[in-house]
């Protein structure tokens, strides 16, 4: 079987909604970007040795300790359908379902390992876990790159590291990254204060799904820059360090928005209840920013607690536009996405009463 | 290929020159390329090649003076590399080093290693990346003023680099 629905079942491990801060940061991941000697990066790659690469990789995921289990997918055997599916719980990213060619990825049936094979590396492997979590992502993550080193030969300089095909991800091949819901910051605006100081500490803040997206639902990844010359764990470190004030400022902004504009503020909370719950047609982007305004009156008890935030990160998944049509099991065009959207969050949302 | 300038070493860096619509092909070693460095300068523009990095630095844009550095593994020139931003080969680290490290050293503020490495790599390159680790840890260890870890840490460094040293006579000999 050569099928990515029965994910659509499980909840993404990024939306479990556990472990630490939970309630602001929705996951942390890590991500190690790795070329195999001798063969020329992706560019310069004949067919016939992309093909060889997907094999080799293949074969080294099933004789590895830890990711044996994992599922493969070659891109052949894939519909455009289920790479937008796979992108939408952030298994894949933008440029790796894009992209023409031969490709695969192996996903941990957990959903806390995938590895992407020819993206803009060989290969990129990384690791999900809920909340935040990145030092223990970052220890799944390690086991499994020493599990496939074992196997594979990496493209690797005394003096520059893992050697990768941008300098910009050189050395470490490290990217670290969170995933922040910043509502409070977002209505009190200050967020543009807090990404201004951050610019300044060699961090990237970036959209929803990664470079060059826009931050909708009021989500940002923060991840770090700089690969080269910081061992891994220093790399991390620092960014758990910057994050954790992000966080204080995030809840700081959330205290005040519920002690001193109460009203205003659950006037817009219940507003966004209200339109979900009798809307007729909804696009996904006005789904993601009415959900966000539901899950902060859920975190600051504002509304009743019949809703349970695994749910709303469940529906936040649900409407976007692949995951929709996979549920649905049938094609549909955006205007009738938009419709069954707002069906399929009025029936969702029946349960809690305005 | 032999070097055209001290004709010994293996030439790994080609430059094609255009002066005067006349096409001059060089062929270097990576010594010979360092030492004649100087005297070549790219025509491309920095700003195109990763925004975001600041002013370009201005080199000299001249018509008549093109240059084209080829990698000699994978075929790609540095103006591939400047339009793409995606290097073809593990070698063309070494093929545009004059022109990719200043570029790294921006964008990381630091040229070398430290951190995670292979267990499959061969001996010398272990050690030598053994002995990077320590001496930046020793770095760090003197910064936050953890002087006893700095004497283990200098110690340690010298056992490794004697042990190499060691290694090396023994092949000489």
């Amino acid at each position: 079987m050569n099928d990515v629905d029965f994910l659509i079942h499980q909840p993404a491990e990024w939306l479990r909604a556990t472990g630490p801060h939970a309630d602001i940061v929705v996951s942390s991941r890590v991500r190690l970007a790795r070329n195999l000697h001798p063969y020329p990066f992706l560019q310069r790659l004949p067919e016939d040795q992309q093909e060889e690469i997907i094999e080799m990789v293949e074969d080294a995921v099933h004789k590895s300790e830890r990711i044996k289990e994992a599922h493969y997918f070659r891109y052949n055997n894939l519909t455009d359908l289920d790479r937008q599916f796979l992108l939408e719980r952030h298994l894949i990213s933008r440029e790796h379902a894009g992209e023409k060619g031969e490709k695969a990825v192996a996903i941990s049936p957990n959903e806390v390992v995938s590895l992407m094979v020819l993206e803009e590396d060989h290969l990129r492997l990384q690791a999900f876990q809920s909340g935040f979590n990145l030092t223990e992502t970052w220890r799944i993550l390690t086991q499994v790159d020493d599990d496939l080193e074992k196997i594979l030969n990496y493209s690797f300089s005394p003096s520059l590291g893992y050697l990768t095909a941008c300098p910009t991800n050189v050395g470490t091949g490290l990217r670290a990254s969170c995933m922040l819901h910043l509502p409070g910051l977002i209505l009190t605006k200050q967020v543009h204060k807090v990404l201004q100081a951050l610019a300044k500490l060699n961090l990237a803040v970036r959209g929803l799904y990664g470079e060059g997206t826009q931050a909708t639902g009021n989500f940002f990844q923060f991840s770090n820059q700089v690969t080269l010359g910081q061992p891994e764990e220093e790399i991390i470190d620092n960014l758990v360090g910057v994050i954790q004030q992000v966080i204080d400022h995030e809840r700081e902004a959330r205290q005040y928005l519920k002690d001193k504009r109460k009203s205003k503020f659950e006037d817009q909370i219940w507003r966004a209840l209200g339109t979900l719950k009798s809307a007729r047609v909804i696009s996904s982007q006005e789904a993601n920013q009415l959900l966000s305004l539901l899950q902060l009156g859920v975190h600051l008890v504002l509304i009743p607690n019949t809703l349970t935030i695994q749910e709303l990160n469940a529906l936040f998944l649900l409407v976007q536009p692949a995951h929709l049509q996979k549920l649905l099991e049938k094609s549909l065009n955006s205007a009738e996405r938009d419709i069954r959207r707002a069906d399929l969050m009025r029936e969702r949302l029946a349960k809690v009463s305005l | 290929m032999v070097c055209n300038v001290c004709g010994t070493s293996d030439a790994t860096i080609h430059l094609t020159e255009i002066i005067n619509n006349q096409m001059l092909e060089i062929h270097l070693c990576e010594t010979c390329a360092q030492e004649k460095g100087t005297d070549f300068k790219t025509h491309f523009n920095w700003g195109e090649l990763m925004p975001g990095l600041g002013a370009p630095e201005k080199g000299s844009k001249s018509q008549e003076k093109k240059i084209l550095i080829r990698c000699a593994e994978c075929q790609m020139t540095y103006e591939d590399f400047a339009k793409t931003g995606r290097l073809g080969c593990s070698n063309c680290y070494t093929a545009f080093s004059k022109m990719l490290l200043p570029l790294i050293k921006r964008v990381h503020h630091a040229v070398t290693h430290v951190g995670k490495k292979p267990s499959k790599i061969p001996r010398e390159v272990r050690s030598t990346h053994d002995l990077r680790q320590l001496q930046d840890r020793l770095r760090k260890s003197i910064q936050t003023e953890s002087f006893e870890e700095a004497a283990r840490l200098r110690d340690e460094i010298k056992q490794l680099e004697d042990k190499t040293k060691k290694g090396k006579s023994a092949k000489n000999e």
